[in-house]
């Protein structure tokens, strides 16, 4: 079974996001969307100063079996994104939730992250997809 | 639900990411691809491929029937366990499938084919098999491992019954042997040493937790067709079906054209063709950005043509992508590819890209 903090939010599209002290969200991808994928073996982050629109495809994640793209869930401006995982994207695989992180945005609004699905509710939506 | 092989509760037990693969349930991974692909490159690593059907063919015209039903020539196989690739081919020259025959004796033949094709194999095979008196028969009632590595057929042979490891050991490349229901094949699909062993189904999880024991890494399809990819191997359904002839294919060079007289079903097709002049080639891609070539992307060969990625993946070995591509016959050394909407450089290549744990291209 995957891993699903309870103190993250979701998207349906396997993204999760973590609201930080300092008001700005940091967006990878969830641990069941990294064993789906499997090996990561590339990955393209933002970079810092982007702008994007929730829904916006804006980091790809590449496995020896396919691409996918990364969606934010949030408006707002590219702080940074993760250069570590140039050169070791596999730890996307080994730490989705901590050192696997891809992109930090500072969102025009709250609400966009107000409005993410709970634990509870990814877990739902995981538990349909897979039934 | 899908078919299940006899090592399905083994997979299940390791943790297996399961996958439909063309209708079983199969492993792809057990937590790492690349870890699994290294470990078979590196050291030793194990596949259950009981999903493949294996036919024997018996009869006392049996090597005559084989050498109308395949487009390479059975004749070939002088010495008794020796193994021939070859293909199955239509009459207009489309590949059925791809197989591998091993010579058992003068009344027997062991031919192995896919999963995915099995069915229409086997309606095939009974059917060009009438006028000469051969039986087929699907041995459902054996299981098949692969241990594939430089050091898997030493570790395989720790925990194969000693009348069998024995002379196995002493297997030359490509032959096989028969003891009893077992069956040991110095084969493979991942370009490194090792043995495809065939076994009664019921002694496939015991033997499979020995070979484990015996430190021989699980992999699942996913390192498979990474493997083979490397390999330069085509895979059925992918680089080559019912729509391509050989030729197109990577795959005349196991075409037998001599003797002239002999007429394999295909033959005046493929012969038509090479007349007629060959549009198309198979021929290896390298890419050096950050992308992975994937089956069905297009190829553009610059002032002559389109082309597409037939299997396409990132090489654990050469750390960048490769792949299998059908372009047009006047392709040079270079070409594009059109990866997520943008048209990157690629390097054309003679396959295979790695041989025995060493690359065999320029990177």
């Amino acid at each position: 079974m995957s891993q699903v903090p309870a103190e993250l939010r979701y998207l349906k599209s396997h993204e999760w996001a973590r609201l930080e002290n300092d008001g700005t969200i940091t967006i990878g991808i969830s641990d069941h969307a990294q064993q789906s994928l499997g090996d990561l073996v590339f990955v393209e982050a933002p970079e810092a100063g982007r702008r994007v629109r929730a829904g916006e495809s804006c980091a790809v994640v590449e496995s020896v079996k396919a691409a996918s793209d990364v969606y934010s869930p949030v408006s707002g401006e590219v702080v940074a994104g993760n250069a570590d995982l140039g050169g070791q994207p596999e730890l996307i695989n080994s730490d989705p939730y901590g050192a696997g992180w891809i992109m930090r945005i500072r969102p025009d609004d709250k609400t966009q992250f107000a409005a993410m699905m709970d634990a509870k509710a990814y877990e739902a939506a995981l538990a349909a997809e897979t039934h | 639900m899908g078919l299940r092989t006899p090592l399905y509760d083994s997979h299940a037990a390791a943790g297996a990411r399961m996958v439909d693969f063309g209708g079983w349930d199969m492993p792809v991974n057990y937590g790492s691809q690349i870890e699994e692909h290294r470990a078979v490159r590196r050291d030793a690593g194990m596949f259950d491929v009981s999903h493949m059907c294996v036919v024997d063919l018996r009869g006392p015209r049996v090597r005559e029937f084989l050498r109308r039903l395949l487009a390479n020539d059975v004749a070939k196989l002088a010495e008794r366990g020796k193994a021939l690739y070859s293909c199955m081919l239509r009459e207009h020259g489309g590949v059925i499938d791809d197989l591998i025959v091993y010579f058992m004796n003068d009344e027997w033949f062991r031919m192995v084919v896919n999963a995915g094709t099995r069915e229409k194999d086997l309606e095939w095979i009974r059917d060009q098999a009438g006028g000469f008196q051969v039986s087929v028969e699907p041995r459902f009632d054996l299981a098949m491992i692969a241990v594939q590595g430089p050091n898997a057929r030493q570790k395989a042979a720790t925990v194969l019954d000693p009348a069998i490891a024995a002379p196995a050991l002493e297997l030359g490349v490509f032959f096989g042997l028969a003891e009893g229901h077992w069956f040991v094949g110095r084969t493979g699909y991942t370009g490194e040493d090792g043995f495809e062993i065939m076994l009664p189904t019921q002694d496939a999880p015991q033997f499979w937790q020995r070979l484990k024991d015996a430190g021989i890494a699980l992999c699942g399809l996913g390192a498979r067709d990474t493997l083979r990819l490397e390999a330069g191997m085509n895979l059925y359904g992918n680089d080559m079906d019912e729509t391509t002839s050989p030729l197109v294919s990577g795959l005349g060079w196991t075409i037998a054209w001599d003797p002239q007289d002999r007429d394999f079903i295909g033959r005046a097709a493929l012969a038509a063709q090479k007349a007629a002049g060959v549009p198309h080639k198979l021929v290896g891609l390298v890419v050096e950005d950050r992308a992975v070539l994937r089956s069905h992307q297009k190829v553009l060969v610059a002032g002559v043509g389109e082309g597409e990625v037939t299997s396409g993946t990132f090489s654990p070995t050469l750390e960048r992508s490769i792949g299998l591509a059908r372009v047009p016959q006047q392709t040079a050394d270079s070409c594009e590819v059109e990866i997520r909407g943008r048209l990157l450089p690629a390097r054309v290549v003679r396959p295979p890209f790695v041989r025995n744990g060493k690359a065999t291209i320029v990177l």
